[in-house]
């Protein structure tokens, strides 16, 4: 994977620290404004009569903290460190670097302004108003050009496979914000998106779900072909899988967001051509899964005493999970039971709680322990994370399939007289302790990111003590 | 024959990977293929490239009992050949308008608040979704919809053919504290609504905004200048509430839905 070279190679990796600190930090606040809203539902009290922190206008700030703050940081954390390493040279340009990490981390500020003011598009995974849309797109070209040019500068002779995964990534995600975000405006800070109806609710979902293909799984599949065979010594297990992996993911899932729209308004071939593909994608999807699960072949024993390596595998197993869940769920007959349930909010977190959030904080705590040049701070720690965090992910995830099943099941039920059974504030009250375990489950993976900081912290600084202020450069 | 010259895949792909540009173009290419396959013939197939009440239509492919197809006009409301020529003469039934000055300002508050977060409005056509809401929703009804609203999920229920169900009282009582009326809703409370009120240029500038769409704008013969220029006089002195309220029961009774016609293809 890496050339064994005679002088070791000065990396950039001051921004890469910043970005894995700022990531465990967005961690921690992310799921914590989730946990909130999980409480909203469940007791709607603590609305407080505030509109700023009413479920309809927190619900966004959730998700962009956890999807563009959290994962954001992690995605160039990762993308940074890989790049440079697997590459054996430097960023092509450290002050582009540091610009991208000053940018988006004010993007995050912004957004946290903003979305609580009721300053929203009123798209989904894409609220931020037209301002910071331009702002995220000079950002994400900055960090693309960056990365792209850092590969074209690279030392070594084929590009390694995580770099094609985040140049996908790259693109994709350039494409979709620059569509999705096309709008008029009305305000400095109030927007209408150029298209209507059914055309905007199919750019909507092909943003939506390449958000989730591209940037929530081909960026963090980068990840994963890194530093599972970094962290169990390995090399991955296919090198062929990778590279059917890779096209077939990178063709296949940009057509996937139709299912999101099956039944409605949309053109039937529409839906059912998203449907057809989202099928034909547990085959790369699994391909990926097993290629990072059987590099450990030989080597299982090491997840009794690498903490960081059961982070890294568990992601793996949800990842194989949620990615036969979606496309079961996209299914014509099983999503006229699933969709506008719980169920979904179910699947989504199955993706970012098990294999999205797993695979990173694996990753984070690799990283820590290289980038500063030490140990953790406590290796028992990071074990208690990892349960913790498995306990949490499945206690919301069960949560939300039991309630979404029954939500489904309950308004399509009829009575005897051919009359609806239930009436729709009958589910409602009905989801009520499904509403408080997702709380619950919730609030102990929040727990986790807690201790995920402080052990992080904790780290940093004895790294500091032991050789003065400032951190040795990693060594290659 | 070093390490580094082998190669384990086939040559197009080995050549592939040792070529930053070879890279990026086939990604860029691999990537942008399923989009375009899937939108692009959203903005010419019959149904769903709605032109506007304007009488610029493009055909339905809507058929009746006898296989005719059904005329734009009944579905979508054109002043020039409805007998109601003006939105104020507008009556449900004539077919797809735009919203009126207040109902504009509503939607804008129910965007701001986040309602498509727990409320769709997109009927799917199941005899439940029929019995529970009404008849299936179709494409040319959210045609206007700049920013679509249709939502994915259904904390609430549905609100596509919410318009005309309950009184204005009713959803006066339920926006401000919706407990007051439904014991078990999770609904926060918005009777902050019911102190703000509604900021008439904002009005205007969105009906302007929405003729100069490049995608089914509002035609100008329905958004007349003089219309535009009427409209901050008709929000003055509305509140927010008002404005919400108007926009609920403006949905869903604008098409005259008949037996035996397949509004769906």
């Amino acid at each position: 994977m890496e050339a064994t070279q005679a002088t070791p190679v000065k990396y950039d990796m001051d921004v890469v620290r910043w970005f894995t600190i700022m990531a465990c930090v967005y961690a921690v606040v992310g799921t914590l404004i989730g946990v909130y809203i999980a409480l909203e539902l469940a007791f709607p009290f603590l609305n407080f009569d505030i509109p700023q922190i009413t479920f309809g206008r927190l619900r966004p700030l959730h998700t962009n903290a956890v999807i563009f703050a959290f994962g954001g940081c992690v995605l160039m954390a990762t993308g940074f460190y890989i790049v440079q390493r697997t590459g054996q040279t430097r960023l092509w340009s450290n002050g582009l670097a540091w610009f991208t990490f000053w940018g988006w981390n004010l993007i995050i500020v912004l957004a946290v302004i903003t979305l609580p003011l009721g300053l929203t598009t009123g798209k989904e995974y894409a609220e931020l108003i037209w301002p910071i849309d331009i702002l995220i797109a000079i950002v994400w070209v900055a960090f693309g050009l960056n990365h792209i040019m850092t590969t074209a500068i690279r030392k070594t002779s084929h590009i390694y496979v995580s770099n094609w995964f985040t140049m996908g990534m790259i693109v994709m995600i350039t494409y979709l914000h620059v569509v999705n975000s096309m709008a008029l405006p009305v305000s400095l800070t109030e927007s209408f998106s150029i298209f209507s109806g059914v055309q905007d609710a199919m750019v909507q979902w092909w943003w939506g779900h390449n958000a989730v293909g591209f940037y929530l799984t081909g960026g963090f599949l980068g990840i994963m072909y890194y530093f599972i065979p970094k962290q169990s010594g390995r090399p991955i297990f296919s090198y062929r899988l990778s590279v059917l992996h890779f096209w077939t993911l990178t063709f296949g899932y940009v057509w996937l967001g139709a299912h999101h729209l099956q039944y409605t308004a949309l053109p039937d071939w529409t839906g059912s051509l998203g449907a057809a593909v989202s099928l034909a994608m547990i085959i790369p999807s699994w391909g990926g899964a097993m290629n990072g699960m059987m590099t450990l072949s030989g080597a299982w024993d090491k997840l009794r005493e690498d903490y960081i390596l059961r982070f890294l595998v568990t992601a793996m197993a949800f990842y194989a999970m949620s990615t036969f869940d979606g496309p079961v769920m996209a299914i014509k007959t099983v999503n006229a039971l699933s969709h506008y349930t719980d169920w979904t909010v179910g699947h989504v977190h199955a993706g970012a709680l098990g294999w999205m959030a797993m695979i990173s904080f694996g990753a984070i705590y690799h990283m820590v322990k290289k980038l500063w040049n030490t140990e953790m701070y406590s290796d028992q720690l990071v074990n208690v994370h990892f349960w913790v965090a498995l306990i949490g992910a499945v206690t919301y995830i069960v949560a939300m399939w039991v309630s979404g099943i029954m939500q489904g099941l309950m308004w399509r039920d009829y009575d005897e007289y051919g009359t609806l059974t239930y009436t729709f504030v009958e589910s409602v009250s009905a989801m009520h302790p499904y509403y408080v375990m997702r709380a619950v489950g919730g609030a102990i993976f929040n727990l986790g990111t807690w201790i995920m900081l402080f052990n992080v912290v904790m780290t940093v600084r004895q790294a500091g003590a032991e050789r003065g202020v400032k951190a040795v450069p990693a060594k290659a | 024959m070093s390490d580094h010259d082998k190669i384990y895949s086939s040559k197009l792909q080995d050549k592939i990977e040792r070529n930053t540009l070879l890279m990026f173009i086939f990604t860029a290419i691999a990537v942008a293929i399923g989009g375009i396959v899937e939108i692009v013939p959203l903005f010419y197939l019959p149904n769903t490239a709605m032109a506007g009440g304007d009488g610029t239509y493009n055909n339905t492919s809507h058929k009746d009992l006898q296989g005719n197809a059904i005329s734009m006009d009944k579905i979508v409301w054109n002043p020039a050949t409805s007998r109601h020529k003006t939105l104020v003469a507008w009556q449900p039934g004539d077919g797809v308008r735009p919203y009126k000055p207040l109902e504009l300002a509503g939607r804008s508050i129910f965007i701001r608040e986040g309602c498509f977060l727990c409320h769709s409005q997109m009927i799917r056509p199941f005899r439940d979704e029929k019995d529970r809401y009404g008849h299936y929703s179709i494409a040319e009804e959210s045609m206007y919809d700049h920013t679509y609203q249709w939502g994915s999920k259904r904390t609430g229920p549905d609100l596509a053919r919410v318009g005309g169900k309950y009184s204005d009282e009713w959803h006066r009582r339920h926006l401000m504290y919706p407990r007051d009326v439904v014991p078990e809703s999770v609904m926060p409370n918005y009777f902050f609504l019911d102190k703000a009120m509604v900021d008439g240029d904002n009005t205007v500038t969105t009906m302007e905004v929405m003729t100069r769409m490049p995608f089914n704008p509002v035609p100008r013969n329905i958004y007349t200048d003089a219309y535009i220029a009427g409209a901050k006089a008709e929000v003055q002195g509305k509140t927010e509430m008002d404005a919400v309220i108007a926009f609920l029961q403006s949905l869903g009774n604008h098409v005259k839905f008949e037996e035996g016609v397949n509004y769906r293809d």
